[in-house]
């Protein structure tokens, strides 16, 4: 067995570096730990004068505890048994007779960090990759190894609260700002720093009074409940409870014990394995993605409306160089506006001015030739997209792969109109690009492998998942979403009040209800994509869709949709629970359609329909997507709601044959 | 020996007006966006230059050797080396010029060179007085000392200074550059009206060049982050007429004078490039030729008569080349003033200035009012300093084009005394 520590001393100061060995990252499992152990055994019987932890990994310190160990951890008892000899393990680190210091640089995420809380001192490299978080309720636990209590004992209850409760990822400068770091310095001063606390052993960190006095144990309950009361407003603890949990473990001051026991019952719930399963396999698809190189350095994007301006910025924040096309001067002067709005809001200084340069407006379409990649965003029109293909077709080479982000029109009667069409690829973007993580990666019937293989690597490149979708009606998420949102509107029509609909999808795990969704996205745009879909996929059209539209409430955009805007502010009322009926029909479509995209063959298996609504439209992550609800309903389950529902509501609900069929459903083991 | 040197390519911004505030764009933003367009339409990378060559005369405090900051930021890499040169007004053509002489001696074979300007980001600084008290201030230690140099502080210290009048004026000889063009224009008798028609033919001439899209080619429209954007040469009025010219007041000798804000030439921002090429380039890329530039030459002459400095740099010039100015199909002379454009045809046309100041037996003769800036000057699109030589090279080369053979000469006069020429064959001699 290969060690995963390395243990040297000089001048009296003992050093352990980190370096798992074969992997990317620093993980703590549970081998890496018990090799601590058993050197810290060695060390606090050794006079030293001081203890320096860092890794030897470039990438960064470590990114915390192994997921891949989560999975196979199934009882709660085991869990604990985890948990508690993790805490050992450190209580042993800090429990040194000398001081200690963990040095890091790049990301120091969850066990990681609490490894470095356990420290006597911590100094962390300035630069930009540098990032400290506890991210642990991102999986649905939290911190397990002394976090909960040993942050707020550091920085104060408030701040550390707010760290464990967001997950973000701090920068030094930030955790020197809190008293999380001791010193921040540029790389090459990291090492001189951790010595230098080792001399002068200056007292341990604690926080400033004016943000410990909160923690006086007769302050503690009242701080505890407003805070409760605080996250309850923006959480649902019955769906997320760890960060609830957080605070309750704060405010009773509870022992290491119950961190441990807490944290282990988390993590054997369904929702902590739904989000550990979803976490899993978007690191899996962008793996698998990366392994391929997409060969991309410059991009010259075609329409400047929203959508084009939104990529072009995005790709160019993301490092790329893009030139920008269109045919009106004003149109690309305000999608210039846009994209400096969006890159000033994420980059500064050197790094935002170097973004703008690489974005450049090109009204003649100069840079065209040079282009890796040419992403087609102009209007809806099968013949506009045509003729613009044949221009781009007759200047770019070979190699040039040309995107379209049509969300409309078959990608194989648009790749009919090109010399090569094998070229042509979908790369479908979310609206707001800036935002919505997922991106669509649609292959037509004679779509090159490769250039399929290159986009999904450039769509990580980007920071975004991507998934593969056959080309066909409504792709994926939108094909998936519309029968949920055209029940809402039914619903709507049926009198069903609007609030409880909202208040049903919501309750269910929504990010938002159905229908303010509508209103968001606009109705004039969701009208429009459901009279496209209506045919190929036998949708009916409720006529209050229509009607809205035509009388002019568009939604958000025109301040009247179904709602009126701007919404009032303020608590909204306490409602009684709404009738459970709405929910399941809401939910029953979409997870019915589900079914029939992967029949269809529309995606290939379930895992890219849950990730696809999980990233595309935030489908309740921690019920594992639609499907994954569908599996922890049962087959037989969902058969006979839909049957029941087909019943009483019609012939829309009538189940997929996918659920009777054997193996479609199945999902194929995760790891390579 | 020296190799041929061609211009290949080139492309620079609208050059925009100067309105009593700080333009939207840094010179180093202008050369930017004019470089990047340029380079992304060419079939070599950013990092294949071997060198760039800017010219810029005011740069701001964070522009220091901003041709470097240029290269960087249109992605040379590191390894590409740059700097920036300074030679007044002819900022911009000596840049081009230095880019010859480093392609001719074989040195390099392919630069980018050409100038950049944002007058109207000129620093305003804090006068020598005021730096003098800024510096007590730091050095002061303890509240009494600190207080008694607080009350150092006068009126006087608030002064500001304008890099830009200061750059304007020649500290030599005490004059505005518009007091030498006064000048010149008093030494050849050149009146008020004679200035004014100039200037309007200038307006009038750049008008239907912007209306035959003689310039589309060589601008590369820029946009702003306000959704502004700049398609041409805003300076250039179509609504002036003699009378409205004759309106304006002298603005520099107020009393007597006649040269105007409107017989000047414009305060302006603008960029603009030229990709140079040796023959192993062109043939290496299969690089499109717009020109060959032959010779430069530069001549020095009184600071006060700066104007004049194009008859002395033309005189060596063609002299070298054993060429007659009637031989030069298309000429560009910046037209920093009219009166001085026209004090320089005076010259030409003067049996005695030849005798006297170039050593000639006979006067060169005035050139044809066809063939002297035919698409107006810098009284109608602007002067930005540093970069005007380097529009007058690429507009020659572009306007040469499809004139295999026929010869350009680009000259300008330079604040302090100077004069500098170049030459060039237009079309593809390769």
């Amino acid at each position: 067995m290969t060690s995963s520590w390395t243990l040297s001393e000089a001048d009296d100061i003992a050093e352990l570096v980190l370096d798992c060995p074969g992997k990317r990252h620093n993980v703590l499992s549970r081998e890496v730990l018990g090799e601590l152990d058993q050197l810290l055994a060695i060390l606090e019987t050794r006079p030293f004068r001081g203890l320096v932890i860092r890794s030897g990994k470039p990438q960064g310190f470590a990114a915390g505890a192994d997921v891949h160990e989560f999975r196979r951890i199934l009882d709660a008892a085991r869990a604990a048994e985890l948990t508690r000899a993790g805490q050992m393990v450190l209580a042993r680190l800090a429990g040194l007779p000398y001081p200690s210091v963990a040095i890091i640089h790049g990301p120091c995420l969850g066990g990681g960090l609490e490894l470095a809380l356990a420290c006597s001192y911590r100094v962390a490299c300035e630069d930009e990759r540098t990032s400290l978080a506890l991210p642990e309720v991102k999986l649905g636990i939290h911190p397990g190894f002394g976090g909960t209590i040993r942050l707020p004992a550091l920085i104060g209850p408030l701040p550390a609260l707010s760290l464990m409760i967001g997950g973000r990822g701090l920068s030094a400068r930030k955790a020197r700002g809190l008293g999380l770091v001791d010193a921040c310095a540029p790389q090459r001063h990291l090492d001189a720093a951790a010595r230098a606390l080792l001399r002068d052993v200056p007292p341990k960190g604690r926080p400033p009074w004016y943000r410990g006095f909160l923690a006086a144990p007769l302050l503690r309950p009242y701080v505890g409940a407003f805070l409760q009361r605080r996250l309850k407003a923006k959480v649902e603890c019955r769906h997320y409870p760890a960060p609830c949990r957080i605070v309750s473990l704060w405010t009773r001051q509870a022992s290491f014990e119950a961190e441990a026991l807490s944290c282990a019952e988390l993590l054997v719930s369904p929702v902590s394995r739904n989000l550990v399963h979803m976490f899993e396999l978007s690191e899996e698809l962008k793996r698998r993605a990366r392994a391929h190189a997409h060969g991309v350095r410059r991009i010259h994007v075609v329409g400047a409306g929203v959508m084009g301006a939104d990529i072009a910025a995005w790709a160019a924040i993301k490092g790329f160089y893009v030139s920008l096309q269109d045919r009106a001067p004003e149109v690309l002067a305000r999608a210039i506006k846009r994209a400096h709005g969006l890159i000033g809001e994420r980059l500064k200084g050197r790094a935002a001015e170097a973004a703008r340069d690489r974005l450049m407006p090109d009204m003649r379409g100069g840079a065209l030739p040079k282009a890796d990649l040419v992403i087609e965003a102009i209007i809806e029109n099968r013949d506009a997209k045509h003729a613009l293909f044949a221009q781009v077709e007759a200047q770019v080479p070979e190699r040039t792969i040309i995107a379209t982000n049509t969300s409309s029109i078959p990608l194989d009667d648009l790749a009919a109109g090109l010399s090569v069409p094998k070229r042509l690829v979908g790369l479908h973007f979310f609206n707001p690009v800036t935002k919505m993580p997922l991106i669509e990666v649609i292959g037509g019937a004679v779509s090159d492998p490769q250039a399929l293989a290159a986009m999904r690597s450039f769509a990580v490149a980007l920071d975004r998942l991507p998934v593969d979708v056959k080309s066909s009606p409504g792709f994926l998420v939108n094909r998936v979403l519309m029968p949920y949102l055209l029940e809402a509107v039914s619903l709507a029509e049926e009198g069903v009040a609007l609030a409880d609909i909202d208040a049903a999808a919501v309750d269910f795990g929504m990010p938002m209800g159905p229908i303010a969704l509508a209103d968001t996205v606009g109705l004039d745009i969701c009208l429009a994509v459901a009279q496209t879909l209506s045919a190929p996929l036998d949708l009916s059209v409720p006529d209050l869709l229509a009607r809205k539209v035509e009388a002019g409430s568009l939604g958000k955009k025109s301040g009247q949709g179904f709602y009126r805007y701007p919404r009032p502010r303020g608590p909204s009322p306490v409602r009684p629970p709404s009738d459970p009926i709405i929910a399941e029909r809401l939910i029953m479509r979409l997870v019915n359609e589900a079914a029939r995209c992967l029949r269809l063959g529309v995606v290939t298996d379930p895992d890219t329909v849950d990730i696809g609504l999980v990233y595309g439209t935030g489908f309740a992550p921690f019920r594992g997507g639609p499907l994954g609800y569908a599996e922890a309903l049962g087959t037989g389950e969902v058969l006979s709601r839909l049957t029941e529902l087909s019943e009483r509501c019609g012939v829309r609900f009538t189940p997929d044959p996918a659920w009777s069929q054997d193996g479609v459903l199945a999902r194929r083991p995760l790891d390579p | 020996m020296s190799g041929r040197v061609f211009i290949v390519d080139g492309a620079r911004t609208p050059f925009l007006k100067v309105r009593d505030e700080p333009g939207p764009f840094s010179a180093a933003d202008l050369a930017v966006m004019a470089g990047r367009a340029l380079l992304a339409r060419q079939p070599f990378a950013a990092e294949d230059l071997d060198e760039i060559i800017l010219g810029c005369v005011i740069a701001s405090a964070d522009e220091a050797n901003i041709a470097r900051i240029v290269g960087l930021r249109l992605g040379t890499g590191f390894a590409v080396p740059a700097h920036t040169v300074q030679r007044n007004c002819a900022s911009g053509l000596q840049a081009v010029a230095s880019a010859y002489d480093r392609i001719s001696a074989g040195r390099a074979h392919l630069v980018l060179a050409g100038g950049t300007e944002a007058m109207s980001r000129a620093p305003i600084q804090a006068n020598m007085a005021m730096s003098r008290w800024l510096a007590r201030m730091y050095r002061a230690k303890g509240l009494g000392p600190r207080l008694r140099s607080l009350a150092g502080l006068r009126p006087g210290h608030l002064k500001p200074v304008f890099s830009l009048l200061r750059g304007l004026r020649d500290p030599v000889v005490g004059l505005s550059m518009g007091q030498t063009a006064e000048i010149v224009a008093h030494r050849f008798g050149i009146g008020r009206l004679a200035q004014d028609a100039y200037a309007l033919q200038s307006h009038q001439r750049a008008a239907r060049a912007q209306a035959d899209g003689l310039f589309k080619d060589e601008i590369e429209p820029v946009y702003g982050s306000q959704a502004d954007y700049y398609g041409q040469d805003n300076g250039v009025r179509t609504d002036t007429d003699l009378e409205k010219l004759a309106r304006l007041r002298p603005v520099f000798d107020r009393s007597f004078g006649n040269v105007t804000s409107g017989n000047s030439s414009q305060i302006t921002d603008g960029a603009a490039l030229v990709v140079l090429a040796s023959p192993a380039a062109v043939k290496r890329w299969q690089l499109p030729v717009l020109g060959e530039i032959i010779d430069h030459a530069w001549a020095g002459v009184d600071p006060a008569q700066m104007g004049l400095g194009p008859v002395h740099a033309t005189a060596r010039l063609l002299a070298a080349n054993r060429l007659a100015l009637g031989d030069v199909h298309h000429v560009e002379l910046n037209e920093a003033f009219s009166a001085q454009v026209l004090a320089c045809q005076a010259a030409w046309d003067s049996l005695s200035y030849a005798r006297d100041e170039l050593g000639l037996e006979a006067a060169p003769g005035a050139i044809d009012e066809a063939r002297l800036n035919p698409h107006g000057g810098a009284v109608a699109l602007g002067h930005p300093v540093g970069a005007t030589g380097a529009r007058l090279v690429l507009h020659l080369a572009r306007s040469l084009k499809d004139a295999p053979g026929a010869l350009g000469l680009a000259t300008l006069c330079i604040g302090g005394g100077q004069g500098g020429a170049m030459l060039i064959r237009g079309g593809d001699a390769s």
